[in-house]
């Protein structure tokens, strides 16, 4: 089986799908996401679907677990290149794609996630868990 | 002659893997391109069949898909069969429910798929299997 190639940009991970997926395809770009994410220290990730004539529940689901894992990982991902006819089309069937963000394309997806990467720079110290504090002697 | 007038013979997509998925969507946008449905509507037609492809080799254990040309001397179309001898479906209006799945999926499938066609039938049989039409006519 093929699988989807992930790009390391910079301090983003860009993923191309140039190709009809196949559902184990989806799946392994799922875990091959994950690892590069570990691997990389990455905090962004762009998933351009430029290239994806359709998204069904499947594609839509695997586009959510993407999100979900990044965010544990650390990482947060948005989806760029949605085809007008495939937006059209998520609504009617009824996918909300909840938590993922989306821009209109790799270059603004890359401007968001660097704005992003700024405001962290100047934000707060880390959220420090009370039972964690409470834990220690 | 049925009422949807002229049918022409069907293409015929054996459901058996994950690729024959992908077969079904690709046989199905080509029959939708050459029906001159516009882009919105093939995609809408390619997602549900793609939907219903699915079901048919997940939870029908495979089947086949029948893509076919309807020409109502107004306007023509595309319908596409799916169909399997698998368990079939127990209790059909909570299968069309939204959000309603016994596997692991998302239960938008048979209700979004619904959505998106003109016309959806589903017949069904316990212990015989599941036959589900979908038709979209261009505008
Ligand atoms: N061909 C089929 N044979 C048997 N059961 C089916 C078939 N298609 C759908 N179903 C049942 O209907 C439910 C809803 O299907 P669907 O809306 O596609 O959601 P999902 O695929 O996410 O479960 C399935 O979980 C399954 O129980
Ligand atoms: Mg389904």
């Amino acid at each position: 089986m093929d699988r989807v190639p992930i790009l390391k940009i910079g301090p983003v991970l860009l993923v191309s799908i140039q190709v009809d997926m196949q559902d184990q395809m989806a799946l392994a770009l799922q875990e091959d996401l994950g690892q590069r994410i570990v691997d990389t220290g990455c905090r962004g990730v762009i998933i351009d679907i430029t290239g994806l004539d359709i998204v069904d529940s499947f594609v839509g689901r695997t586009l959510s677990t993407i999100a979900s894992i990044s965010r544990v990982l650390d990482a947060e991902t948005i989806v760029v290149g949605m085809r007008p006819a495939v937006a059209i089309t998520l609504v009617e069937l009824g996918l909300s794609l909840n938590g993922i963000r989306t821009a209109l394309n790799v270059e603004r997806g890359m401007e968001l996630l660097a704005r992003r990467a700024d405001e962290d720079d100047f934000a707060e110290p880390d959220f420090v868990d009370e039972h964690e504090i409470s834990k220690s002697p | 002659m049925s009422a949807a007038g002229d049918v022409e013979a069907a293409a015929v997509q054996a459901i058996s893997g994950d690729e024959d998925v992908v077969r079904v969507r690709q046989l199905v946008r080509t029959a939708a391109v050459a029906a001159k449905l516009s882009l919105v509507d093939q995609t809408k037609l390619v997602t549900a069949a793609s939907e219903l492809a699915r079901n048919t080799l997940v939870y029908g254990g495979g089947g086949k898909a029948e893509v076919s040309h309807l020409d109502n001397g107004a306007r023509r179309g595309i319908r596409i069969v799916f169909s399997d001898s698998g368990p079939g479906i127990p209790d059909v209006e909570l299968a069309l429910t939204d959000g309603y799945t016994s596997g692991g999926g998302l239960g938008l499938g048979l209700s979004g798929a619904r959505r998106l066609v003109d016309e959806f039938e589903l017949e069904t049989a316990v212990g015989v299997g599941t036959t589900v039409s979908v038709t979209k006519w261009a505008r």
